[in-house]
């Protein structure tokens, strides 16, 4: 799919020309309503998010930290599914052009069967797809269905990954490669790990795609240390957070884009990288 | 019920379909090197020698291979010998694996194990080696399992492992495989998972299968020499199918030995009341092809491919999910798998406990169960083997609950 346009790489290119760093939000669709998901959206989207990632829950999100295995719970609990999921980004698409990413456990997409899958979210209007338990070894076919519905297939990267690794993983992505800061699950931290700079490098030389960065990013400190190293930060529990603790949904939804607000602040002033105290594991400011 | 995977995958660690490795990436290097140390073990004179002492001298191998008299002539139907797998120390086939897996982790030179249990004898047997080999130990186990096997936790604290209880899902089996696969996510650098039967990614279900086929290359020499001929029949108990597996394996190319496997059918057919992967022909619903936990199999699920909860009276068959090589066998009918329910076990139990002295697991009392059901259509020249592949200890409470002392 070298040379066609997505709603992603757009926005990654708009991004990359006015040199600031892209904020990619989560959040479970479902949690606590497919309604509430899609009001959640139009507020990220609203409030400057470049890209959204849908959540599709899962009974077993065993690559999850506490924060969003609660709201896979809530949103199965919901009535939540994967068509309903395509249904929402149908729906999401009358008034949004905002990218989104499918980001889902490998099983439910495969019970509804790669070829249906592929067809459906292209039609509703989904960009791209990430499936957190499908590495490249075992994605051919899903990778040339994906691909012949001009989907973006979105890999992981880890620190584990070797160099040859990042690089098989770059080839078999496109759009974006979501690189996991650290070794762990889900869920906000405090500061980002001391090897995060050289990790993001390595991946650096092995692509030349964008690159986002997740896992324990909520600050706008942390947002400040990657302006100058990675072309997007990936929030999500402490976005899922916000809709946890929030009494409304509306509620919920003006946290949510404040969120979002704060942190596209500090990716367009940006802290200098050594300003950020970051490296030297502290909370920043 | 085929496969739904498109094309033949040529990926390491597949059993036909079945198998595969999907897993976060984070994982992928830690199970390459995991593959690689493993290969390197299997060809390490001084890594064989180190395994099969201790099978031997710390385990207590060979296990007997007893003619089972009184249970033969109660049942009218075949010859039935036991593989006493009970009788090794910590009380199952488990230890056979822990042993393996531990002279791994001190090779990769790792400090620290993690492990899952359901039944908590493969928690038990992974805090013993953690002992016995020096490693520090964390078994994580469902709240509902540390319940109903108290035994189990209190003898995995004494021997010095940390015993974490895992409160989501159904707390069982699965809910702690989640868990200590995000405990093994975050230690990956330190960690050795001790994953106990033939379930996860490649190389586990190969590697966990090797540190089992002990069970039946006895079990063929022995009842050579006990009747010299082979069996005709294997029953074994499968969870995620380690014992039966093991008995199995050295078997495969023996055309005419059937191979029976038995799953757990708890209370009934509906999505649920089971644990019966490979139950669709008796009528339990639920079970297909897709990914649970690291590997392709035969998982109970609904159909937007949500995970179903199971239920079984054992705790260690009490899993929503089949090892990939015994769905393999399955596919191609060289092994044959049916259910049996709760209370059929629980009679089995009771009836091998009076007749031959032997109080065995639960797990194992649905092999006993299933060989029960089948005897009517066995031949009085048949010759059965059946895998005990554990004692009943742990299991007092139940029995004593259900009035089957």
């Amino acid at each position: 799919m070298v040379g066609i346009e997505t709603r992603i790489r757009s926005a990654f290119e708009a991004l990359r020309s006015c040199g600031e760093l892209g904020m990619v939000a989560y959040i479970t669709a479902g949690d606590p309503s497919v309604e509430a998901t899609l009001k959640f959206v139009l507020a990220l989207a609203e409030a400057g998010a470049d890209v959204i990632e849908l959540g599709v829950p899962f009974s077993d999100p065993l690559a999850d930290g506490p924060t969003i295995q609660r709201a896979s719970e809530r949103a199965l609990k919901s009535g939540t599914t994967l068509s309903r999921v395509i249904d929402l980004v149908h729906r999401i698409r009358l008034s949004s052009q905002v990218p989104l990413v499918l980001f889902s456990y490998y099983n439910p997409i495969l019970q509804m069967g790669l070829e249906k899958f592929a067809s459906a979210a292209a039609n509703a209007g989904a960009d791209g797809v990430l499936a957190t338990d499908l590495t490249p070894e075992e994605s051919e076919d899903y990778r040339r269905i994906l691909a012949a519905h001009h989907l973006d297939t979105i890999f992981l990267g880890a620190p584990t990954s070797t160099d040859e690794r990042l690089a098989k993983i770059a080839a078999c992505s496109s759009g974006f490669l979501y690189l996991i800061s650290r070794t762990g699950v889900t869920g906000a931290k405090d500061a980002l790990p001391d090897d995060l700079p050289a990790l993001i490098r390595r991946t650096r030389g092995v692509t030349k795609l964008p690159i986002a960065v997740g896992f324990g990013i909520s600050l706008p400190g942390h947002v400040s240390v990657l302006g100058g190293l990675a072309d997007a930060a990936v929030v999500g529990s402490a976005l899922v957070s916000e809709i946890e603790k929030a009494p409304s949904v509306d509620a919920a939804a003006l946290a949510l884009g404040e969120r979002i607000r704060a942190l596209k602040q500090a990716a367009r002033n940006g802290l200098s990288r050594r300003e950020a105290p970051m490296h030297r594991g502290e909370v920043a400011p | 019920m085929r496969s739904i995977l498109q094309s033949p995958t040529t990926t390491p660690g597949r059993f036909g379909p079945y198998g595969g490795r999907y897993v976060p990436e984070t994982l992928m290097v830690p199970l390459f090197e995991l593959e690689r140390a493993y290969e390197a073990a299997k060809s390490d004179p001084l890594f064989q020698t180190r395994f099969n002492d201790l099978l031997k001298n710390f385990a207590g191998r060979p296990t007997p291979l007893q003619f089972a008299s009184r249970l033969t002539e109660k049942l009218g139907g075949p010859r039935i010998y036991l593989k006493r797998e009970d009788l090794l120390h910590t009380g199952a086939h488990k230890i056979n694996n822990a042993i393996g897996q531990g002279l791994l982790v001190v090779k990769m030179g790792k400090p620290r194990i993690i492990a899952e249990t359901g039944a908590g004898q493969h928690g038990v047997a992974s805090a013993t080696v953690a002992a016995h080999l020096g490693l520090e130990c964390v078994v994580y186990m469902g709240t509902e399992d540390m319940a109903r096997q108290a035994l189990n936790v209190a003898r995995m604290r004494m021997l010095g492992a940390e015993v974490v209880g895992v409160d989501s899902g159904s707390r069982t089996l699965k809910d702690a495989i989640n868990e200590a696969m995000r405990d093994w996510v975050t230690s990956v650098r330190t960690t050795h998972y001790l994953l106990g039967s033939v379930l996860g990614a490649h190389p586990y279900p190969t590697m966990v299968r090797d540190f089992q086929v002990v069970i039946g290359r006895e079990a063929r020499e022995q009842i050579l020499a006990a009747e010299k001929r082979l069996p005709t029949h294997l029953f074994a108990c499968v969870g995620g199918g380690s014992n039966s597996i093991g008995l199995f394996y050295n078997f495969l190319r023996d055309a005419d030995v059937k191979m029976i496997g038995i799953e757990a059918g708890g209370r009934g057919g509906e999505l649920g009341e089971h644990a019966a992967r490979l139950g669709a022909h008796q009528g339990f619903s639920g079970a297909r092809p897709g990914v649970l936990q690291g590997t392709y199999t035969y998982v109970l699920q609904n159909e937007d491919g949500q995970i179903a909860t199971t239920h079984s009276i054992s705790a260690g068959l009490d899993y929503p999910a089949i090892g990939p090589e015994h769905a393999w066998l399955a596919d191609q009918r060289r092994a044959e798998y049916f259910a049996v329910s709760d209370e059929a076990a629980l009679d089995a139990a009771s009836l091998l406990s009076r007749t031959e002295g032997i109080i065995p697991a639960l797990e194992s009392a649905h092999a006993i169960a299933g060989l029960m059901e089948r005897v009517p259509q066995l031949k009085k020249d048949d010759l059965v083997i059946l895998n005990l592949s554990g004692r009943g200890d742990k299991d007092m409470d139940t029995y004593r609950m259900h009035g089957a002392e």
